[in-house]
């Protein structure tokens, strides 16, 4: 490849400089700044003590006191939980919209979306008006139709329980994501196979295509294992009020006032160890998938006749629906239009108090409207930019050892947002490099959090991307700037776009690493939602967080024009 | 690490070695129009509260149509995460604060301590403010006071039937029907908190851990989960917020129990480096004016220090309640304790 500079003397040609060299380490230190200078702050905080000398004993703590002990016990059995039950709920759907004939499969799809983009600190904001135990809807509702005593319930949403449920409403769409692609990817002829031979459907699905998609499935549950085991809104809002810690919650508990933030940099380490491993075990098993992949091109999935099972199938699916996305929603819209939760909607009972209270007197909205939509626009725009200039580097070699950005640039996904907020703030509020207060703290959160997705986005688009198109270019007598500029970037506009709507969408629900992050004057919108939970201010977050949906399905709807927006590439999306 | 390590650690080298000699008594001020014109041309004040969001919106609100022209920024949290951030504040370089208000009085006799605040104090304050009520050297003033009371939800709960004292929340009936405050989040249950354990004691928190109750971080929201029926009893919880919540037909009654009532002094300051010092020296001024205080009371349903206020007749007066008063003095020393015990208790 380096060869092709021989022909830079044609003379017609006007010699500019390369500059990919000194962009490769440019690039190279902002994503080592970035990912490592975090990292490194966080380990040194865990084995040092106030006096900065070296000590084990943060990390004792972890084994001989129960209340560190205990979160992660509950933590990981939380995570299980979820890992199953979005199992559960997503292979049946991913099945019938993937290789069924069921009618309504793309607005199943645009529903699994909707679920998707729904920041999970919302949905248990709206499951808390839902199944709180004696205010939530669905408890009236079952009282009413039994006519039960006022203190008799079906769900208790405070309990283990249903926040893995209240978690898995809004994470079940990774594994449907992945499963589903490879449902598409599955050779029909085997399954036909199968049928001619006689098979029954179930013998069929058991014996070939469940094997061959076991493996998207598996990785697919990781995900969401990880979801759930680094998210901190969801357990905030449902844990505490049941009188239990998870991991994460312990972890920014140790920030309150009297700060221990060496305690918390040691509790963050076995968090961002289980992560890795997380990550670790998806990639090998998403690396064995090739046999799945072999007869891909053997013609479409047979669609499987559902027949007289067609109304099973919409039960199951619309059952799914109303539970992740229909009923929080209408609890949410409930709420902001009622005076105090769980008073029904009527014409006596609407009031507009809590738009006015939100636009009108409550004066932080303002500011960090603001503050999101800037720090959406800013990290979409440069992580794009970032994401598309390391793709390039790492995926054509254009300098030695480029795949090291393209590993740097992945590593962020297996650091859980509250040990990145905690790295991040220990790194920033020294008086070395003060950042913390300003919004670049939370524009730096931002990038690291998004480069994978972004990543990896671009990573792919490259490999579809004709080599030979650039070097033509580069034997014209380009530098690769410019090849680059004017061959390749024309190719990636539209992942460019999609890419720049994700992370858009990306930072404004973004909360467990901006909560240890955000002051006064840097408030996000995600945060002041946390904020008013814990006064208990529904009606204001109701208002609030129909917002940030709206704001989110706009984008969508824009980026769903372009066919490049697929499931597959939303999946290191946290929340 | 106690309180004092801890600030002195954020702090570091920066406000060490200005810790203050306080010039013996307050600065005392009177709103002039020259003021007034400095404080416009600033435009901006920021609030840092712990009062309910809705009553800190009015109060700045208020100000504003008093002062066009000078917005207030209110900043509202839990009094300790309001404590908590203005120190990490301080201990990163950032000057934010221009004038702050919690319901934990330990947090001004620290911030004096680590001489972040000044002396001013408004003409009305010295002249009309109970000694008591305000520092002696002008540091700070009793803005407000609250209880922190039982209550419960009068459709689920007949008055006959509801508790008189803190003991009977002890009773199994009450099991799984009780919502409650974090001490951890909430500077009013910190203090109660602290009020409480000479009178009940350790083993009464011990016992009420195990009714199962509902743990909120606020103690502004025991009474909205009261009002919209989600749990039947507070434990404890803001007098004023059952006061708003009742007035706006919110079936809830207030409960002061035979044990006695934790009584919680909020009070504010204007800090030293506030960025806007003459609208601070403004908002200070109103907020402790006649017109802020019954606002407060009237809408806030907030006890005040102003003797010119006049408390709605249905409200029972301070003076026929039986007051349990925590000495700040001695809560700087008990706050680890007590979250300790507390999370060992209840869990988190």
């Amino acid at each position: 490849m380096m060869s092709t500079r021989a022909g830079l003397s044609v003379p017609a040609i006007k010699v500019s400089v390369d500059w990919s060299k000194p962009l490769f380490a440019a690039l190279a230190a902002l994503l080592v700044a970035l990912v490592l200078l975090p990292l490194s702050w966080l380990i040194f905080y865990a084995i040092t003590d106030d006096t900065a000398k070296l000590t084990l004993s943060n990390f004792a703590g972890l084994v001989s006191d129960p209340t560190l002990r205990r979160p992660f016990v509950i933590a990981i059995g939380m995570s299980l939980g979820v890992g199953a039950l979005s199992c559960l709920f997503a292979t049946p759907l991913a099945w019938l919209v993937s290789r069924t004939d069921m009618p309504g499969r793309s607005i199943i799809r645009a529903f699994v979306t909707a679920s998707f983009v729904t920041p999970p600190f919302l949905g248990a904001i709206a499951w808390e008006i839902l199944a709180a135990p004696n205010s939530g809807v669905l408890n009236a509702i079952y009282r009413w139709m039994f006519d039960l005593d006022p203190y008799e319930h079906l769900f208790d949403i405070y309990t283990i329980e249903g926040l893995v449920f209240a978690i898995s409403c809004y994470t079940f769409p990774y594994v449907f994501t992945l499963v589903s692609n490879a449902l598409d990817r599955v050779p029909s002829d085997l399954e036909e196979a199968s049928a001619i031979q006689g098979a029954p459907l179930f013998t069929t699905l058991r014996r070939i295509t469940i094997p061959l998609v076991m493996p998207a499935l598996l990785a697919g549950t990781l995900v969401a294992i990880l979801q759930a085991l680094t998210m901190f809104g969801s357990p905030a809002i449902l844990a505490l009020p049941a009188g239990f810690h998870v991991i994460t919650t312990k972890i920014w508990s140790l920030f309150q006032y009297p700060a221990k933030p060496h305690l918390a940099a040691a509790i963050s380490v076995p968090l961002l160890m289980f992560a890795v491993l997380l990550i670790w075990t998806q990639k090998k098993i998403l690396g064995r998938r090739g046999y799945t992949t072999l007869g891909a091109k053997s013609g479409a999935p047979r669609l499987i006749a559902l027949g007289r099972w067609t109304w099973l199938a919409w039960g199951f699916a619309g059952a799914l629906l109303l539970l992740t996305v229909i009923l929080p929603y209408l609890a949410l819209i409930e709420t902001a239009l009622t005076r105090t939760v769980g008073q029904r909607l009527t014409f006596d009972s609407f009031t507009l108090h809590h738009f006015h209270f939100v636009f009108f007197e409550f004066s932080a909205t303002s500011l960090a409207m603001r503050n999101t939509f800037l720090l959406g626009v800013m990290t979409a725009t440069l992580g794009t930019a970032i994401a598309l200039v390391t793709a390039y580097i790492a995926s054509r070699n254009v300098v030695k050892g480029g795949w090291i950005l393209g590993y740097l640039a992945t590593v962020p996904i297996a650091i859980p947002g509250i040990v990145l907020g905690v790295g991040l703030f220990l790194a920033y509020s020294n008086s070395f490099v003060p950042l913390y207060g300003t919004l670049w703290i939370l524009l730096i959160a931002f990038l690291t959090i998004e480069m994978p997705a972004a990543y990896q986005q671009f990573s792919s688009a490259f490999k579809s991307v004709h080599v030979e198109l650039e070097e033509a270019s580069r034997i014209l007598g380009a530098t690769r700037m410019t090849a680059l500029r004017t061959i390749t970037a024309p190719i990636l506009r539209s992942n460019a776009v999609a890419t720049w709507c994700f992370i858009f969408i990306g930072t404004i629900r973004e909360l467990s690493a901006m909560i240890l992050l955000t002051t006064a004057d840097t408030k996000l919108v995600s945060v002041i939602i946390y904020d008013l939970n814990e006064s208990g201010d529904l009606g204001a977050i109701s208002v609030l967080g129909l917002m940030l949906l709206i704001v989110s399905f706009a984008i969508i709807t824009v980026a769903n024009r372009l066919p490049v927006f697929g499931g597959a590439k939303l999946i290191s999306l946290r929340g | 690490m106690d309180r004092r390590t801890f600030l002195t650690g954020l702090l570091l080298s920066t406000a060490l070695p200005l810790l203050p000699a306080f010039a013996a008594g307050p600065e005392v001020y009177d709103v002039t129009p020259d003021l007034i014109a400095a404080a416009k041309t600033e435009g901006v004040v920021v609030f840092y509260t712990s009062l309910d969001v809705a009553a800190a919106e009015k109060l700045a609100a208020a100000f504003e149509q008093k002062y066009p022209g000078v917005k207030v920024k209110v900043e509202r949290s839990g009094s300790e995460r309001v404590f908590q951030r203005i120190g990490q504040e301080y201990g990163s370089n950032i000057r934010n604060v221009d004038v702050a208000e919690t319901s934990d009085a330990v947090h001004f006799a620290i911030f004096k301590k680590n001489g972040w605040l000044t002396q001013f104090q408004p003409a009305e304050v010295s002249k009309l403010w109970p000694e008591n009520a305000r520092d002696k050297d002008g540091a700070y003033a009793a803005f407000r006071a609250h209880l922190s009371v039982i209550a419960y939800n009068t459709k689920q709960v007949k008055a006959e039937e509801a508790p008189k004292s803190f003991a009977d929340l002890l009773l199994p009936k009450w099991k799984g029907r009780m919502v409650k405050a974090h001490p951890g989040y909430s500077g009013t249950i910190m203090t109660g908190t602290h009020a409480l354990l000479p009178v009940l004691g350790w083993e009464y928190f011990q016992k009420l851990g195990q009714q199962r109750v509902m743990q909120v971080q606020s103690s502004t929201e025991p009474p909205k989960k009261l009002a919209q029926g989600e749990r039947s009893i507070e434990a404890d919880g803001n007098e004023y917020n059952v006061f708003m919540l009742k007035e706006s037909g919110a079936p809830i009654e207030v409960v002061y129990a035979t044990e006695g009532t934790p009584i919680t002094i909020g009070n504010a300051a204007i800090f030293k480096n506030a960025p806007h010092p003459n609208a601070a020296k403004l908002l200070y001024a109103f907020i402790f004016s006649k017109d802020a205080q019954q606002l407060n009371s009237d809408v806030g349903g907030l006890r005040s220090f102003h003797p010119g206020v006049v408390e709605k007749p249905e409200r029972t007066p301070l003076s026929k309640i039986k007051l349990l008063y925590s000495d700040p003095e001695k809560l700087i020393n008990e706050v680890e304790t007590i979250k300790k015990k507390y999370e060992e208790y209840f869990g988190t």
